[in-house]
């Protein structure tokens, strides 16, 4: 968090869900400033995919709003996410397992196009250079995330920590200001988990970052403000080293912090 | 990020193959603007046709043609199949309004020329594709598979409900211009027709072709692998999966026109749902998810036919079991093929070349 703290991009107030007679989540918010890393935690059933898909507008929650630079978003839904400039990954890997990797992050860099439809039905036009443009694109962004050897290759024939790569390319490619990361963690090595960490710091100069992760090392290694859930309330907001010292926060986890970093 | 790209060396020197290979003439044949490319290859295919109907009778011109527009027909089929992964059990309905559209023309307005005839049966069929689409865009797998299974059925009815407009069950028959009077001698009038048919069907191919190697294909594919991830990706699912509609529906219509126009007769007995569970068949038989795949489903659909008759008929056996013959010949084939090469005989095609080349 800088000093002088900027509007939030994305900052949703008083959500409130529940599903029939259970109250997933009671009068949450989160906040997340352009440039900053916000980590969102807490126990299993705590609320956390609960709230953010309350923020990507899978789910309507019965109070509370979400507005994104200032604006309120009103019945969006995920399809809308990406014109507003926010991407999301998905717990699993969601890669398109009959494109290959390039076709993959071409498809996340799709609204970069400039052509209309009648270039895209008929050829003419803007076609070719927007061809050019997307897989030149796709390309330097797996260059970046270290995947550019497997452009060509199908997803389905990658290592596992390759794949996630390629989904964190098609997620940024089209250049978000808001990253909203799903678990990203889940299932890596821990070379795969230091190189992840790096680009998530990385992102750092280029967009906001909302991380809903369960590896402590890499939520306290990343996070510039963290926010803990637990059964569908916040109990504790703050700095890593602040949340690392918060007895309320220890007590949610049982206590045993090294347990819950083993557990995701 | 170096960090990232530095622990994968190793790996990436176990593979030198994917290392920034050398252009191959493939590469350099597929990094040429598709409006370049697609019309070139079509061009090559026009000479071919005209090279073969050259050699052929007026018979093998008849079949070179029906080749052609079933391979249309099922192109349409493959955009919305193969690419966008809906299911339609009716594409011969669209077949049949290509072909009364066609019909009607020819008799009601026959001054007008054959390439407007096209445009306009195009224009009629995405229309209809409009609207079925539009119906159905909220149906998933089997119950859209069940809906333009009822379309296929209940449409050809129509001819029999307005027989003074549709002919009835006798359908509609015509007699359409040939080669013209400065082509006499030249070529015969089925070379022309046959021709013309290839034409239509290659102007098609190149549309479909484009499409499908470019954005709006790759948003097609990515909806079909995934739909979630598809939407986050901001690519309207809804909206692209009406549009692959459309465009297979006018690729059918266009297909029914050719076939009309190669007939000369358009009836309600050519459109049943059998046509419409030949050309998916066919679909599958030649592979989905390629152009190549409905050239060889047309070849085998058309061919596989005329090899069982001519069976049939060396054999001298009775016109029971010669009837059925070329339904049985196709039936083993499709399971043959689809057990040994699921990905059907593109499947096989591109593996025995991979076996070339590794050979080398």
């Amino acid at each position: 968090m800088t000093t002088t703290t900027p509007a939030p991009l994305l900052a949703a107030e008083g959500i409130t869900v529940r599903f029939g007679g259970l109250t997933a989540l009671e009068d949450v918010g989160l906040s997340v400033t352009p440039g900053s890393v916000v980590g969102l935690i807490g126990p299993n059933g705590a609320g956390k995919t609960t709230l953010f898909n309350a923020v990507s507008g899978v789910i309507r929650p019965q109070r509370g709003t979400v507005s994104w630079k200032g604006r309120v978003l009103r019945r969006h839904r995920p399809h809308h996410l990406a014109d507003l400039g926010i991407a999301r990954t998905l717990q699993g890997l969601n890669l398109f397992p009959g494109l290959s990797a390039l076709d993959n992050v071409m498809v996340g860099a799709d609204r970069l196009a400039r052509g209309g439809p009648l270039a895209m039905l008929t050829g003419l036009g803007r076609y070719h250079s927007d061809e050019r443009r997307l897989r030149e694109r796709a390309m330097a962004a797996l260059e970046e995330f270290g995947a550019a050897h497997a452009a060509r290759a199908m997803p389905g024939t990658l290592p596992f920590g390759v794949q996630k790569r390629v989904a964190l390319a098609r997620a940024v490619v089209a250049e978000p200001e808001l990253l909203l990361l799903d678990e990203p963690a889940s299932g890596l090595s821990g070379e795969d988990m230091d190189a992840l960490a790096a680009a998530i710091r990385s992102f750092r100069s280029r967009m906001g970052v909302l991380l809903v992760e369960h590896h402590m090392d890499l939520v306290m290694a990343v996070c510039d403000h963290i926010v803990v859930l637990n059964f569908g309330e916040v109990i504790a907001t703050g700095p890593p080293e602040r949340i690392q010292s918060d007895p309320a926060v220890a007590e949610a986890y049982l206590g045993d912090t090294e347990e819950v970093g083993a557990d995701g | 990020m170096v960090s990232l790209s530095d622990h994968e060396s190793t790996s990436r020197d176990k593979q030198p193959e994917s290392t920034a290979p050398a252009p191959t003439v493939g590469d350099r044949w597929r990094a040429l603007p598709a409006l370049v490319r697609f019309p070139l290859a079509a061009l090559a295919a026009f000479a071919a046709i005209l090279a073969l109907t050259s050699v052929t009778g007026p018979t093998g011109d008849l079949r070179i043609g029906s080749v052609g527009y079933y391979m249309l027909a099922i192109a349409g089929l493959q955009l919305l199949i193969g690419y966008s992964g809906q299911i339609s059990l009716g594409h011969g309905a669209f077949m049949f309004i290509g072909a009364y559209t066609m019909a009607l023309l020819v008799l009601n307005q026959p001054a007008l020329p054959l390439w407007l005839n096209m445009i306009i049966t195009v224009v009629l069929s995405c229309t209809a594709g409009v609207l079925v689409g539009a119906a159905t865009a909220r149906l998933h797998g089997p119950y859209l598979a069940g809906a333009t299974l009822a379309l296929a059925v209940g449409l050809p009815a129509l001819t029999v409900r307005y027989p003074e407009l549709l002919g009835g069950s006798n359908g509609l028959a015509f007699s359409t211009r040939g080669a013209p009077a400065s082509l006499a001698g030249v070529i015969t009038n089925t070379q022309w027709q046959a021709a013309a048919v290839w034409g239509t069907t290659l102007i098609g191919l190149v549309v479909l072709a484009t499409i499908s190697a470019g954005r709006l294909g790759r948003r097609m594919r990515a909806l079909r692998d995934d739909e979630a991830a598809a939407g986050l990706a901001g690519i309207p699912v809804g909206r692209t999966k009406v549009i692959a509609f459309v465009i297979s529906a006018g690729a059918g219509g266009l297909a029914g026109a050719c076939q009309a126009y190669l007939l000369g007769t358009a009836t309600p007995s050519s459109f049943t749902v059998t046509l419409s569970l030949s050309l998916l068949a066919a679909l599958v038989l030649g592979g989905l998810g390629s152009m190549w795949g409905a050239f060889f489903g047309a070849v085998a659909l058309v061919y596989v036919e005329v090899w069982g008759e001519e069976l049939a008929h060396a054999l001298a056996l009775d016109s029971n079991v010669a009837n059925n013959l070329p339904i049985v010949f196709f039936g083993v084939l499709l399971i043959l093929v689809i057990l040994v090469w699921p990905r059907g005989l593109h499947g096989m095609a591109s593996s025995l070349a991979d076996l070339v080349r590794r050979g080398r």
